[in-house]
This record gives C-alpha cells, structure tokens and sequence, in this order.
C-alpha cells in the first residue's frame, strides 16, 4: 500500500515537472508568436510576416548567409571525408590527431577565435601593404562575399561534421568494402565514389545539414568581423522593426529546429537496425 | 600488425611476399597523410594562427612611433583588474549559477522522463533536447524579449514590470541561457539515468532504505561523475555564450564576452586590442581547464554506462 502511494506520488511528481517543463520550454514560441500578430489595442495584424520580403537587406542578407553556407558546406566535406576515410583504412597515429584537431573549435570559444582572427585581418593593413599579399587579404574581406567567414566557419563545423561523418563510418567496415571493391577492379576514386559516398550518404546530410544551421545562426564571428549576414541583420533592424525582427526570428528557429529534426530523424536509422 | 594482416600465404613468392606488404603498408600510409594533409593544413593555417596572433598579441605591445614590438606582460596584468577583472567574475559566477541550475532542473527533467510510462516521450524529449541544446544565439533571445522583456507578452500579462522583473539583469541571462542548458542536460544525463538499474532500487527497498537513502547512498554516488561533467561542460557553454548575451542586453551587463567584443569593434582607445587579446587568452585558458576536468569526468562516468 505504502510502496504503491509512493509510486503514485512519484508519478504526480514527474507529471508537474514534464508540465512545468513544456510551459518553460513552449511559453517563449508561443509568446514571441502573439507578439508579432497581436498588437495591443489594435488587435490582429500580420503585417510583420507580410513586411518581410519587402523589409531593407533581408533578402541579401539571407542569400549571403545561405551562400556562406553551401560554400562552407562543400570545403568542410572536402577536407573531412578524404582524412576520415584514409584513417578508417590507417587507423593509428594520423587518427588521434585528425580527431584532436577537429574537437579543439568546440573547446575555444567563438569570442577568443574572432579576437585573434580580427588581429591576423589587421595585419593585412599594418605590414602587408607594400606586398601582393595584402590584395589576397582585401579579397578575402569582400563585404558582399566575405571568404574570410567562410575559412573561419569550416573550423566552427569541424566538430560536427567530424562527429556525423564518425557515426556514419563506424557503421560501415571500410577495409573490407574498399578490398572488395579493389578486387573488383575499381581504383580509389570508384571506391570513394561508387562505394563509400553512397553508403554515407545519411551522414553527409546530416554534416550538410549540422553545418547550414551552424553558418544560418552564427552570430558571433560575423559581429565581429562585421559582416551583415542573417543574424546580424535581424540584430540590426530589431531597432526599427521590432514586430519584424521577432517574427523573422521565430521563423529562423523554426527552420533551423526543423533542419535540426531532419538529422535526427536520419541520425536515428542507422542506430537502431544493426 | 597491419602487415600481418595483409600478408598472404606462404607459396613461391613467399619470399619477395613480406618487403611487398611493407612496401604497401607504407605507400598506404602516406597516401592517408595526403589525404588528411589538407584538413591538418587547413586547421594549422585558418585555427592555428589566429590562435598563435592571440598568445603572441596578449604578450606584445607595437610602439606606433618607432614600429617596434617587444614582450610584455602588462596586458594580462590589465585584464585581471578593474573593469575587466569585474567582467571575469560575474561571467564565471554567472556560468556557476546557471551551469548549477542546469543541472538540478536537466536532472529533474531527464528523471521524470525516464520514470515516465507515457510512449515516445523519451524519442520526443531527446530529439527537442538534441535541437534545443545546440543553437540558441540571436533567434533565442528575441524570442524572450517579445516574451519577458519590457513590453514582452507574458510580463504585459501578469504586469510583471511591477513586480520589479527585469529581463536584462543577471536573472534575466539566467532565465534564457537555461533554455538551452537545461536540455544540454538532458542529454548528458539520460544515459547515466538509464545505468541506475531497477534492480539496484528493489534491493535497497528490500533492505529497508527510504527512497531518499537510495539517493544518497546509491544513487546520486553513481551519478556523480555524469553530473559534475555535466555541470563542467554547461558552465563552459554559459561561459563562451556571446550571442544571446549580445543581442539581449547589449553591453549593459558586464560579462566577458562583451567586453572582448567592445574592446574589439572600432571605437576603442588605443591599446586596447591586447587588453581583449588577453581576455580572450583568459577565456581559452579557462575553457582549456574546464576540459581538462571534464575528459577524465567522461571517461569516468562512461564505466557505468555498459
């Protein structure tokens, strides 16, 4: 009787805090959403989601940062999934190291990163001015397609592309795949690309799709290296705009939770049959 | 080892057979350097030196007049006093609160999940927690102004304002940065929840321990190391976070992360890029030792999760 109380008792408990916990976690979605229809002494008003096509740099804004992104999405791809497969078919040394420099982003904070990235931009202007160099340096700050962003974005994505790419590898046996392929006649490019690109193919996306919502949300590097892409901009019209800035920004976490949720689903399938 | 593996059966060629095998052991091995040689470049290159310009910036002091560097420590010196120094501590004390918290309330959550007998909830909480611990930043924190700041629905709703609340105090911070801890908690310590096996539980109430006695003596000794990595790894998130913080309460609160961001933007007095230099060199060095507590802590708790 005693045991079954309790039991009773503990389920009422963990019902408050699941209930305490959608409250928590549903109230800020559901609150920004009425802030941007309701206003108050007026009543309903879509205008800020009708504005924002036609709002100033949105567009451009949202194409650099989306631009930002499949440029970051292919030059991570192409530096982790060679260096990967390779210590897959190696495995010693070069793994460990591969591995230590594609967690060391996540241990840096973003701020520290920036700081140090802005002073080797500044280096350009103060000792390279006399040298070829220093066009390299302005290039790479183009405002309209700042490289400089993208370079820094592939090491903030390397800690999650190596990580999917990693899950993704060790559901597959390599060696073998790679020899029986070989014994096939195929060379290493076949290997790659008719064996095991598409057997990854889950845990591209899901690098492809980390990445994106990584670049679409960065606020931190472009801020400081000012630079106006997605976040900054929503950042900088919050002023003016501020119905507009929080729709825009309900919207952005909806796609990105929604990228986000396309992963997991994806991430969720190659765990569970083995 | 590697040789032996490919080394085939003893025949007629046995004998040319093992410097073959060496030779493709070897030619294997520097084709997987070439193929990790661009990613190790790249990293060394676009991490490396910004790296390097912030140790070798924190350090140096640039005369303008005579264009001469030399070393010194007075950077460093700088920020670890005054303003700077007051910055440090209320974002380390800012982390500790929120980090503390986080870890009550994912632990909390993450309980009632797994106690819980409804089906799917757990697949539906570890998504959302998986979404929700990873991106937080500008979206996050508009969504709590149009929420709780000044003229935020629910402070309209409950007139909060005249309760004193305010969204851009250190409580405020508080309040959104746990939106993405706590789920970040969630994450770390479901698994170790899932260790605490029902069969541990049944034997202590048949020795007679109280469900608070199994805590204490059973459980929270066996979730020790989950949940102080926990905390290590939240308090780190809590101490890199610049976005939220930025787009919520501007330079108003001092944290860290604000002041190296202002001293870095422009209209700054001269000098002060190796003051946030040093910041920044701080901040690494905090974030080193938060992993470096956090690695062992991991391993640790990973022995329960068999």
């Amino acid at each position: 009787m005693a045991a079954l109380t309790r039991s009773r008792r503990a389920r009422a408990w963990s019902a408050l805090v699941l209930l305490l916990a959608a409250v928590y976690f549903v109230a800020p979605l559901a609150a920004s959403f009425v802030f941007t229809v309701d206003i108050p002494g007026k009543g309903l008003d879509w205008s800020a989601y009708t504005q924002l096509l036609g709002a100033p740099g949105f567009g451009a804004a949202l194409l650099r940062s989306l631009g930002l992104g499949a440029a970051t999405i292919l030059i991570t791809l192409l530096l982790v999934v060679p260096a990967m497969v390779a210590i897959r078919l190696r495995p010693g040394r070069l793994a460990a190291v591969v591995e230590v420099v594609c967690t060391l982003p996540l241990v840096v904070p973003p701020i520290a990163f920036v700081a140090g990235i802005s002073t080797v931009l500044q280096l350009g202007p103060n000792q390279l001015a006399t040298t070829p160099l220093y066009s390299t340096f302005l290039a790479v700050q183009d405002t309209d397609f700042p490289v400089a962003l993208v370079l820094a974005y592939v090491i903030l994505a390397l800690p999650f592309v190596h990580r999917s790419l990693d899950a993704g590898l060790r559901t597959l046996d390599v060696p073998t795949l790679t020899e029986a392929a070989r014994s096939c006649g195929a060379n290493s490019w076949q290997v790659l690309f008719r064996v095991l690109l598409p057997n990854l193919r889950s845990a591209l996306s899901s690098a492809a799709f980390l990445t994106l919502a990584l670049v679409l949300g960065e606020y931190t590097v472009a801020r400081i290296l000012n630079f106006e892409t997605f976040p900054v901009w929503i950042v900088k019209v919050s002023g003016d705009y501020a119905r507009l800035s929080v729709a825009v920004s309900l919207l952005s976490l909806l796609i990105t939770w929604l990228l986000l949720l396309v992963v997991a689903g994806a991430g969720t399938r190659p765990k569970e049959s083995p | 080892m590697a040789d032996a593996v490919v080394a085939p059966l003893p025949g007629p060629e046995a004998v040319t057979v093992p410097g073959r095998a060496r030779a493709r052991t070897r030619s294997g091995g520097r084709a997987a350097l070439l193929a990790s040689a661009p990613l190790l470049l790249f990293a060394a290159v676009f991490f490396g030196l910004p790296l390097l310009a912030v140790l070798v910036g924190a350090f140096s002091v640039t005369d303008r007049k005579t264009d001469t560097t030399s070393f010194t420590t007075a950077h460093l010196a700088h920020s670890l006093q005054g303003p700077y120094w007051t910055a440090m501590v209320s974002s380390i004390r800012l982390s500790a609160i929120t980090a503390f918290l986080g870890i009550v309330l994912g632990t909390l959550l993450a309980q009632a999940v797994v106690a819980s007998r409804v089906r799917g909830l757990r697949t539906v909480v570890t998504t959302a927690s998986g979404v929700l611990a990873n991106f937080g930043g500008v979206p996050l924190a508009f969504a709590f102004i149009a929420t709780l700041g000044i003229s935020g629905v629910v402070t309209q709703l409950f007139r909060l304002d005249s309760l004193g609340w305010s969204l851009y105090t250190e409580t405020g911070l508080a309040v959104v940065y746990l939106y993405f801890l706590v789920p970040l908690m969630v994450l770390v310590i479901a698994p170790a929840l899932d260790g605490l096996r029902p069969q541990w539980r049944e034997a202590a109430a048949n020795c007679g321990a109280s469900p608070w006695r199994f805590w204490r003596h059973v459980g929270l000794p066996v979730l020790a190391p989950s949940l102080l990595g926990g905390f290590v790894l939240l308090f780190g998130t809590a101490f890199a976070a610049y976005a939220t913080a930025a787009a919520m309460v501007g330079a108003a609160l001092p944290l860290v992360t604000l002041q190296i961001a202002d001293a870095l933007s422009g209209n700054v007095l001269v000098g002060q890029e190796g003051v946030a230099l040093a910041l920044a060199l701080d901040m690494v060095i905090v974030a080193l030792l938060v992993m470096a507590v956090y690695l062992p802590l991991q391993r640790r708790s990973a022995r329960w999760l068999r």
